[in-house]
């Protein structure tokens, strides 16, 4: 543990701890990955060309899909909540993909655009965010993990990664953070966002029924509600509902739900979606 | 391709001085279609080879007209019976405009079903209604499955080169024989015929593959309800633009029962 830590720590311990900020991730990363690089003149060009993202939908390298993800703070933490859905263009390519990735016990990241672009990169910041909490024997700031993701993919701009990301969680003293990072170098800080193709959809419940003191229970069933209504409109978007809830120790999972008897209980039971008719007449 | 060599009106002569350039070339227009030249790429006309067809794998987002409202239709022969289904869904790409869009049409003892662009569904079902009205008037007798199959393959070739966008299948019973008749068209009024079953729109391949592993010769009318919401209900789920319910008809010879399924909302 020490070798691992004294291995780690190329800046002084004191002055490290006396700052908390953005600035943490200023030392400079270590240089673990690198990536082979199309033999050709422009790189960037060229995948720029090759790679589909919302700009280029037609592209000949197909990525997976369409997403309906939300987040926001409110007076109890941090609700995350997605849907499950895959597609490559029409095709239903899974409706069981985990699009909420588990940093650490701390830190939630979550998953729109490329999915193997957000699974890499987020995984690859657990890593950072493992190391950094090793050199400064404390928890990352959830402002300084987002950073590191940002700078990293800014990086890489212009070279097709495809993401949109939500960071969450909780940095040392309990303080919650909130960040919305996509590849095209956007780092926002904020109490609520949705993302995604299904975002709109998301957005209208969520800022119907959204207040800073909603209890718990009404949080989760707010964010639950708003990927139901993303799921139902947008087609690229469905399958299960995962739902966590950050809370001052940590986050807390509160299940991985299929749509499919929500949606029909919601409607039944509550009267809601009356658009969908249950018998031949109406 | 004939141009006018100073873009003026009225010139079609051939111009074979490559030096020259009109800045704007007109393109003579030889034909009267009402609808614009279709895309080679964004055709599902059926070939003898290379095969084509409208589905996932030819590009499903924006300037195709056979995926940008999405649906799917499915019919199948059973045993003195046939079933047509089709899901509900109208939507104008990622988003679902309604859920309450049927692709099936009635007509006397002939069921048609139709996916495709929305707008062609409909003008297509009104143009056979009023098609089919005219042939009864006529000829004092409903029109037969085979007859109406001939009917939709002459009309749909009427506009060969500025085709509507649809992806037709029918079915229905024979009433003088009672021999059960099924058949599915491309776009250009290619006929399909079919012992088993036809397959149309966005979720086409998946309906291909489950309905090769389900269908089984002379089922009866319960069995073949069975296997046709089956087939509909599992491809609908690996298809994202259709879906939303869907409407099953059981067709014998002298009943039909009409159902809808309560499908997935996502």
């Amino acid at each position: 543990m020490d070798a691992l830590v004294s291995k780690y720590s190329p800046v002084e311990l004191d002055a490290a701890l006396a700052e908390d900020s953005d600035d943490e991730v200023s030392s400079s990363l270590p240089q673990t990955v690198s990536f082979i690089l199309p033999p050709i003149d422009q790189p960037a060009k060229f995948l720029r060309a090759m790679t589909d993202d919302h700009a280029n939908p037609a592209a000949p390298i197909k990525l997976k899909h369409g997403t309906t993800t939300l987040a926001f703070k409110f007076q109890g933490g941090v609700i995350v909540c997605t849907d499950s859905r895959a597609t490559q263009g029409s095709w239903i390519a899974s409706q069981t993909v985990k699009k909420v990735i588990e940093i650490n016990p701390y830190l939630l990241g979550t998953m729109a655009g490329g999915a193997a672009d957000c699974q890499y990169w987020l995984t690859y910041l657990g890593m950072e965010c493992r190391l950094h909490q090793l050199r400064h024997k404390r928890l990352i700031s959830v402002a300084a993990a987002s950073k590191i993701l940002a700078n990293l993919v800014y990086s890489y701009k212009g070279m097709g990664l495809s993401m949109g990301t939500m960071l969450t969680g909780v940095g040392h003293g309990g303080v919650f953070g909130l960040y919305y990072v996509d590849s095209d170098g956007n780092r926002v800080e904020g109490n609520l966002f949705c993302v995604g193709s299904g975002q709109t959809f998301a957005y209208g419940v969520l800022d119907r029924g959204y207040k800073w003191d909603l209890t718990e229970e009404e949080a989760l069933e707010l964010g639950r509600r708003s990927i139901l209504a993303a799921t139902h409109r947008d087609a690229y978007s469905g399958g299960y509902i995962n739902l966590y809830h950050i809370k001052e120790d940590g986050w807390v999972h509160h299940g991985f739900n299929d749509t499919n008897p929500i949606f029909w209980k919601q409607k039944l039971e509550k009267g809601e979606f009356q658009n969908v008719s249950t018998t031949l007449d109406a | 391709m004939r141009h006018s060599p100073r873009g003026g009106v009225g010139r079609t002569s051939v111009s074979d001085d490559a030096q020259f350039h009109p800045p704007q070339a007109l393109f003579a227009i030889s034909t009267t279609s009402i609808h614009p030249p279709v895309d080679p790429a964004s055709a599902s006309y059926l070939q003898i080879s290379p095969r084509i067809q409208a589905g996932p794998h030819i590009k499903s987002t924006m300037s195709n007209p056979f995926t940008l409202n999405g649906g799917a239709c499915l019919a199948m022969t059973g045993k003195d019976c046939v079933a047509i289904a089709c899901d509900l869904r109208l939507g104008q790409q990622a988003l679902t405009l309604s859920n309450n869009f049927p692709k099936v049409f009635n007509y006397g003892d002939v069921w048609l079903g139709l996916t495709g662009l929305a707008t062609d569904v409909q003008t297509i079902h009104s143009l056979f209604r009023y098609k089919v009205n005219l042939y009864r008037l006529r000829e004092e007798r409903e029109i037969e499955p085979e007859t109406m199959a001939n009917l939709v393959s002459s009309t749909l070739y009427e506009r060969r080169f500025g085709p509507y966008y649809v992806s037709p299948v029918v079915a229905g019973i024979n009433q003088r024989t009672g021999k059960p008749f099924i058949c599915g068209f491309d776009s250009i009024g290619c006929i399909d015929f079919a012992k088993d079953f036809i397959v149309s729109g966005t979720a086409s391949d998946q309906l291909f593959g489950v309905a090769e592993g389900l269908w089984e010769p002379d089922l009866e009318a319960d069995e073949l309800f069975e296997t046709i919401s089956q087939t509909l209900l599992n491809s609908l789920d690996r298809d994202a633009l259709a879906g939303w319910g869907a409407h099953v008809y059981i067709i014998k010879k002298d009943s039909v029962t009409k159902r809808l399924l309560r499908t997935r909302q996502d």
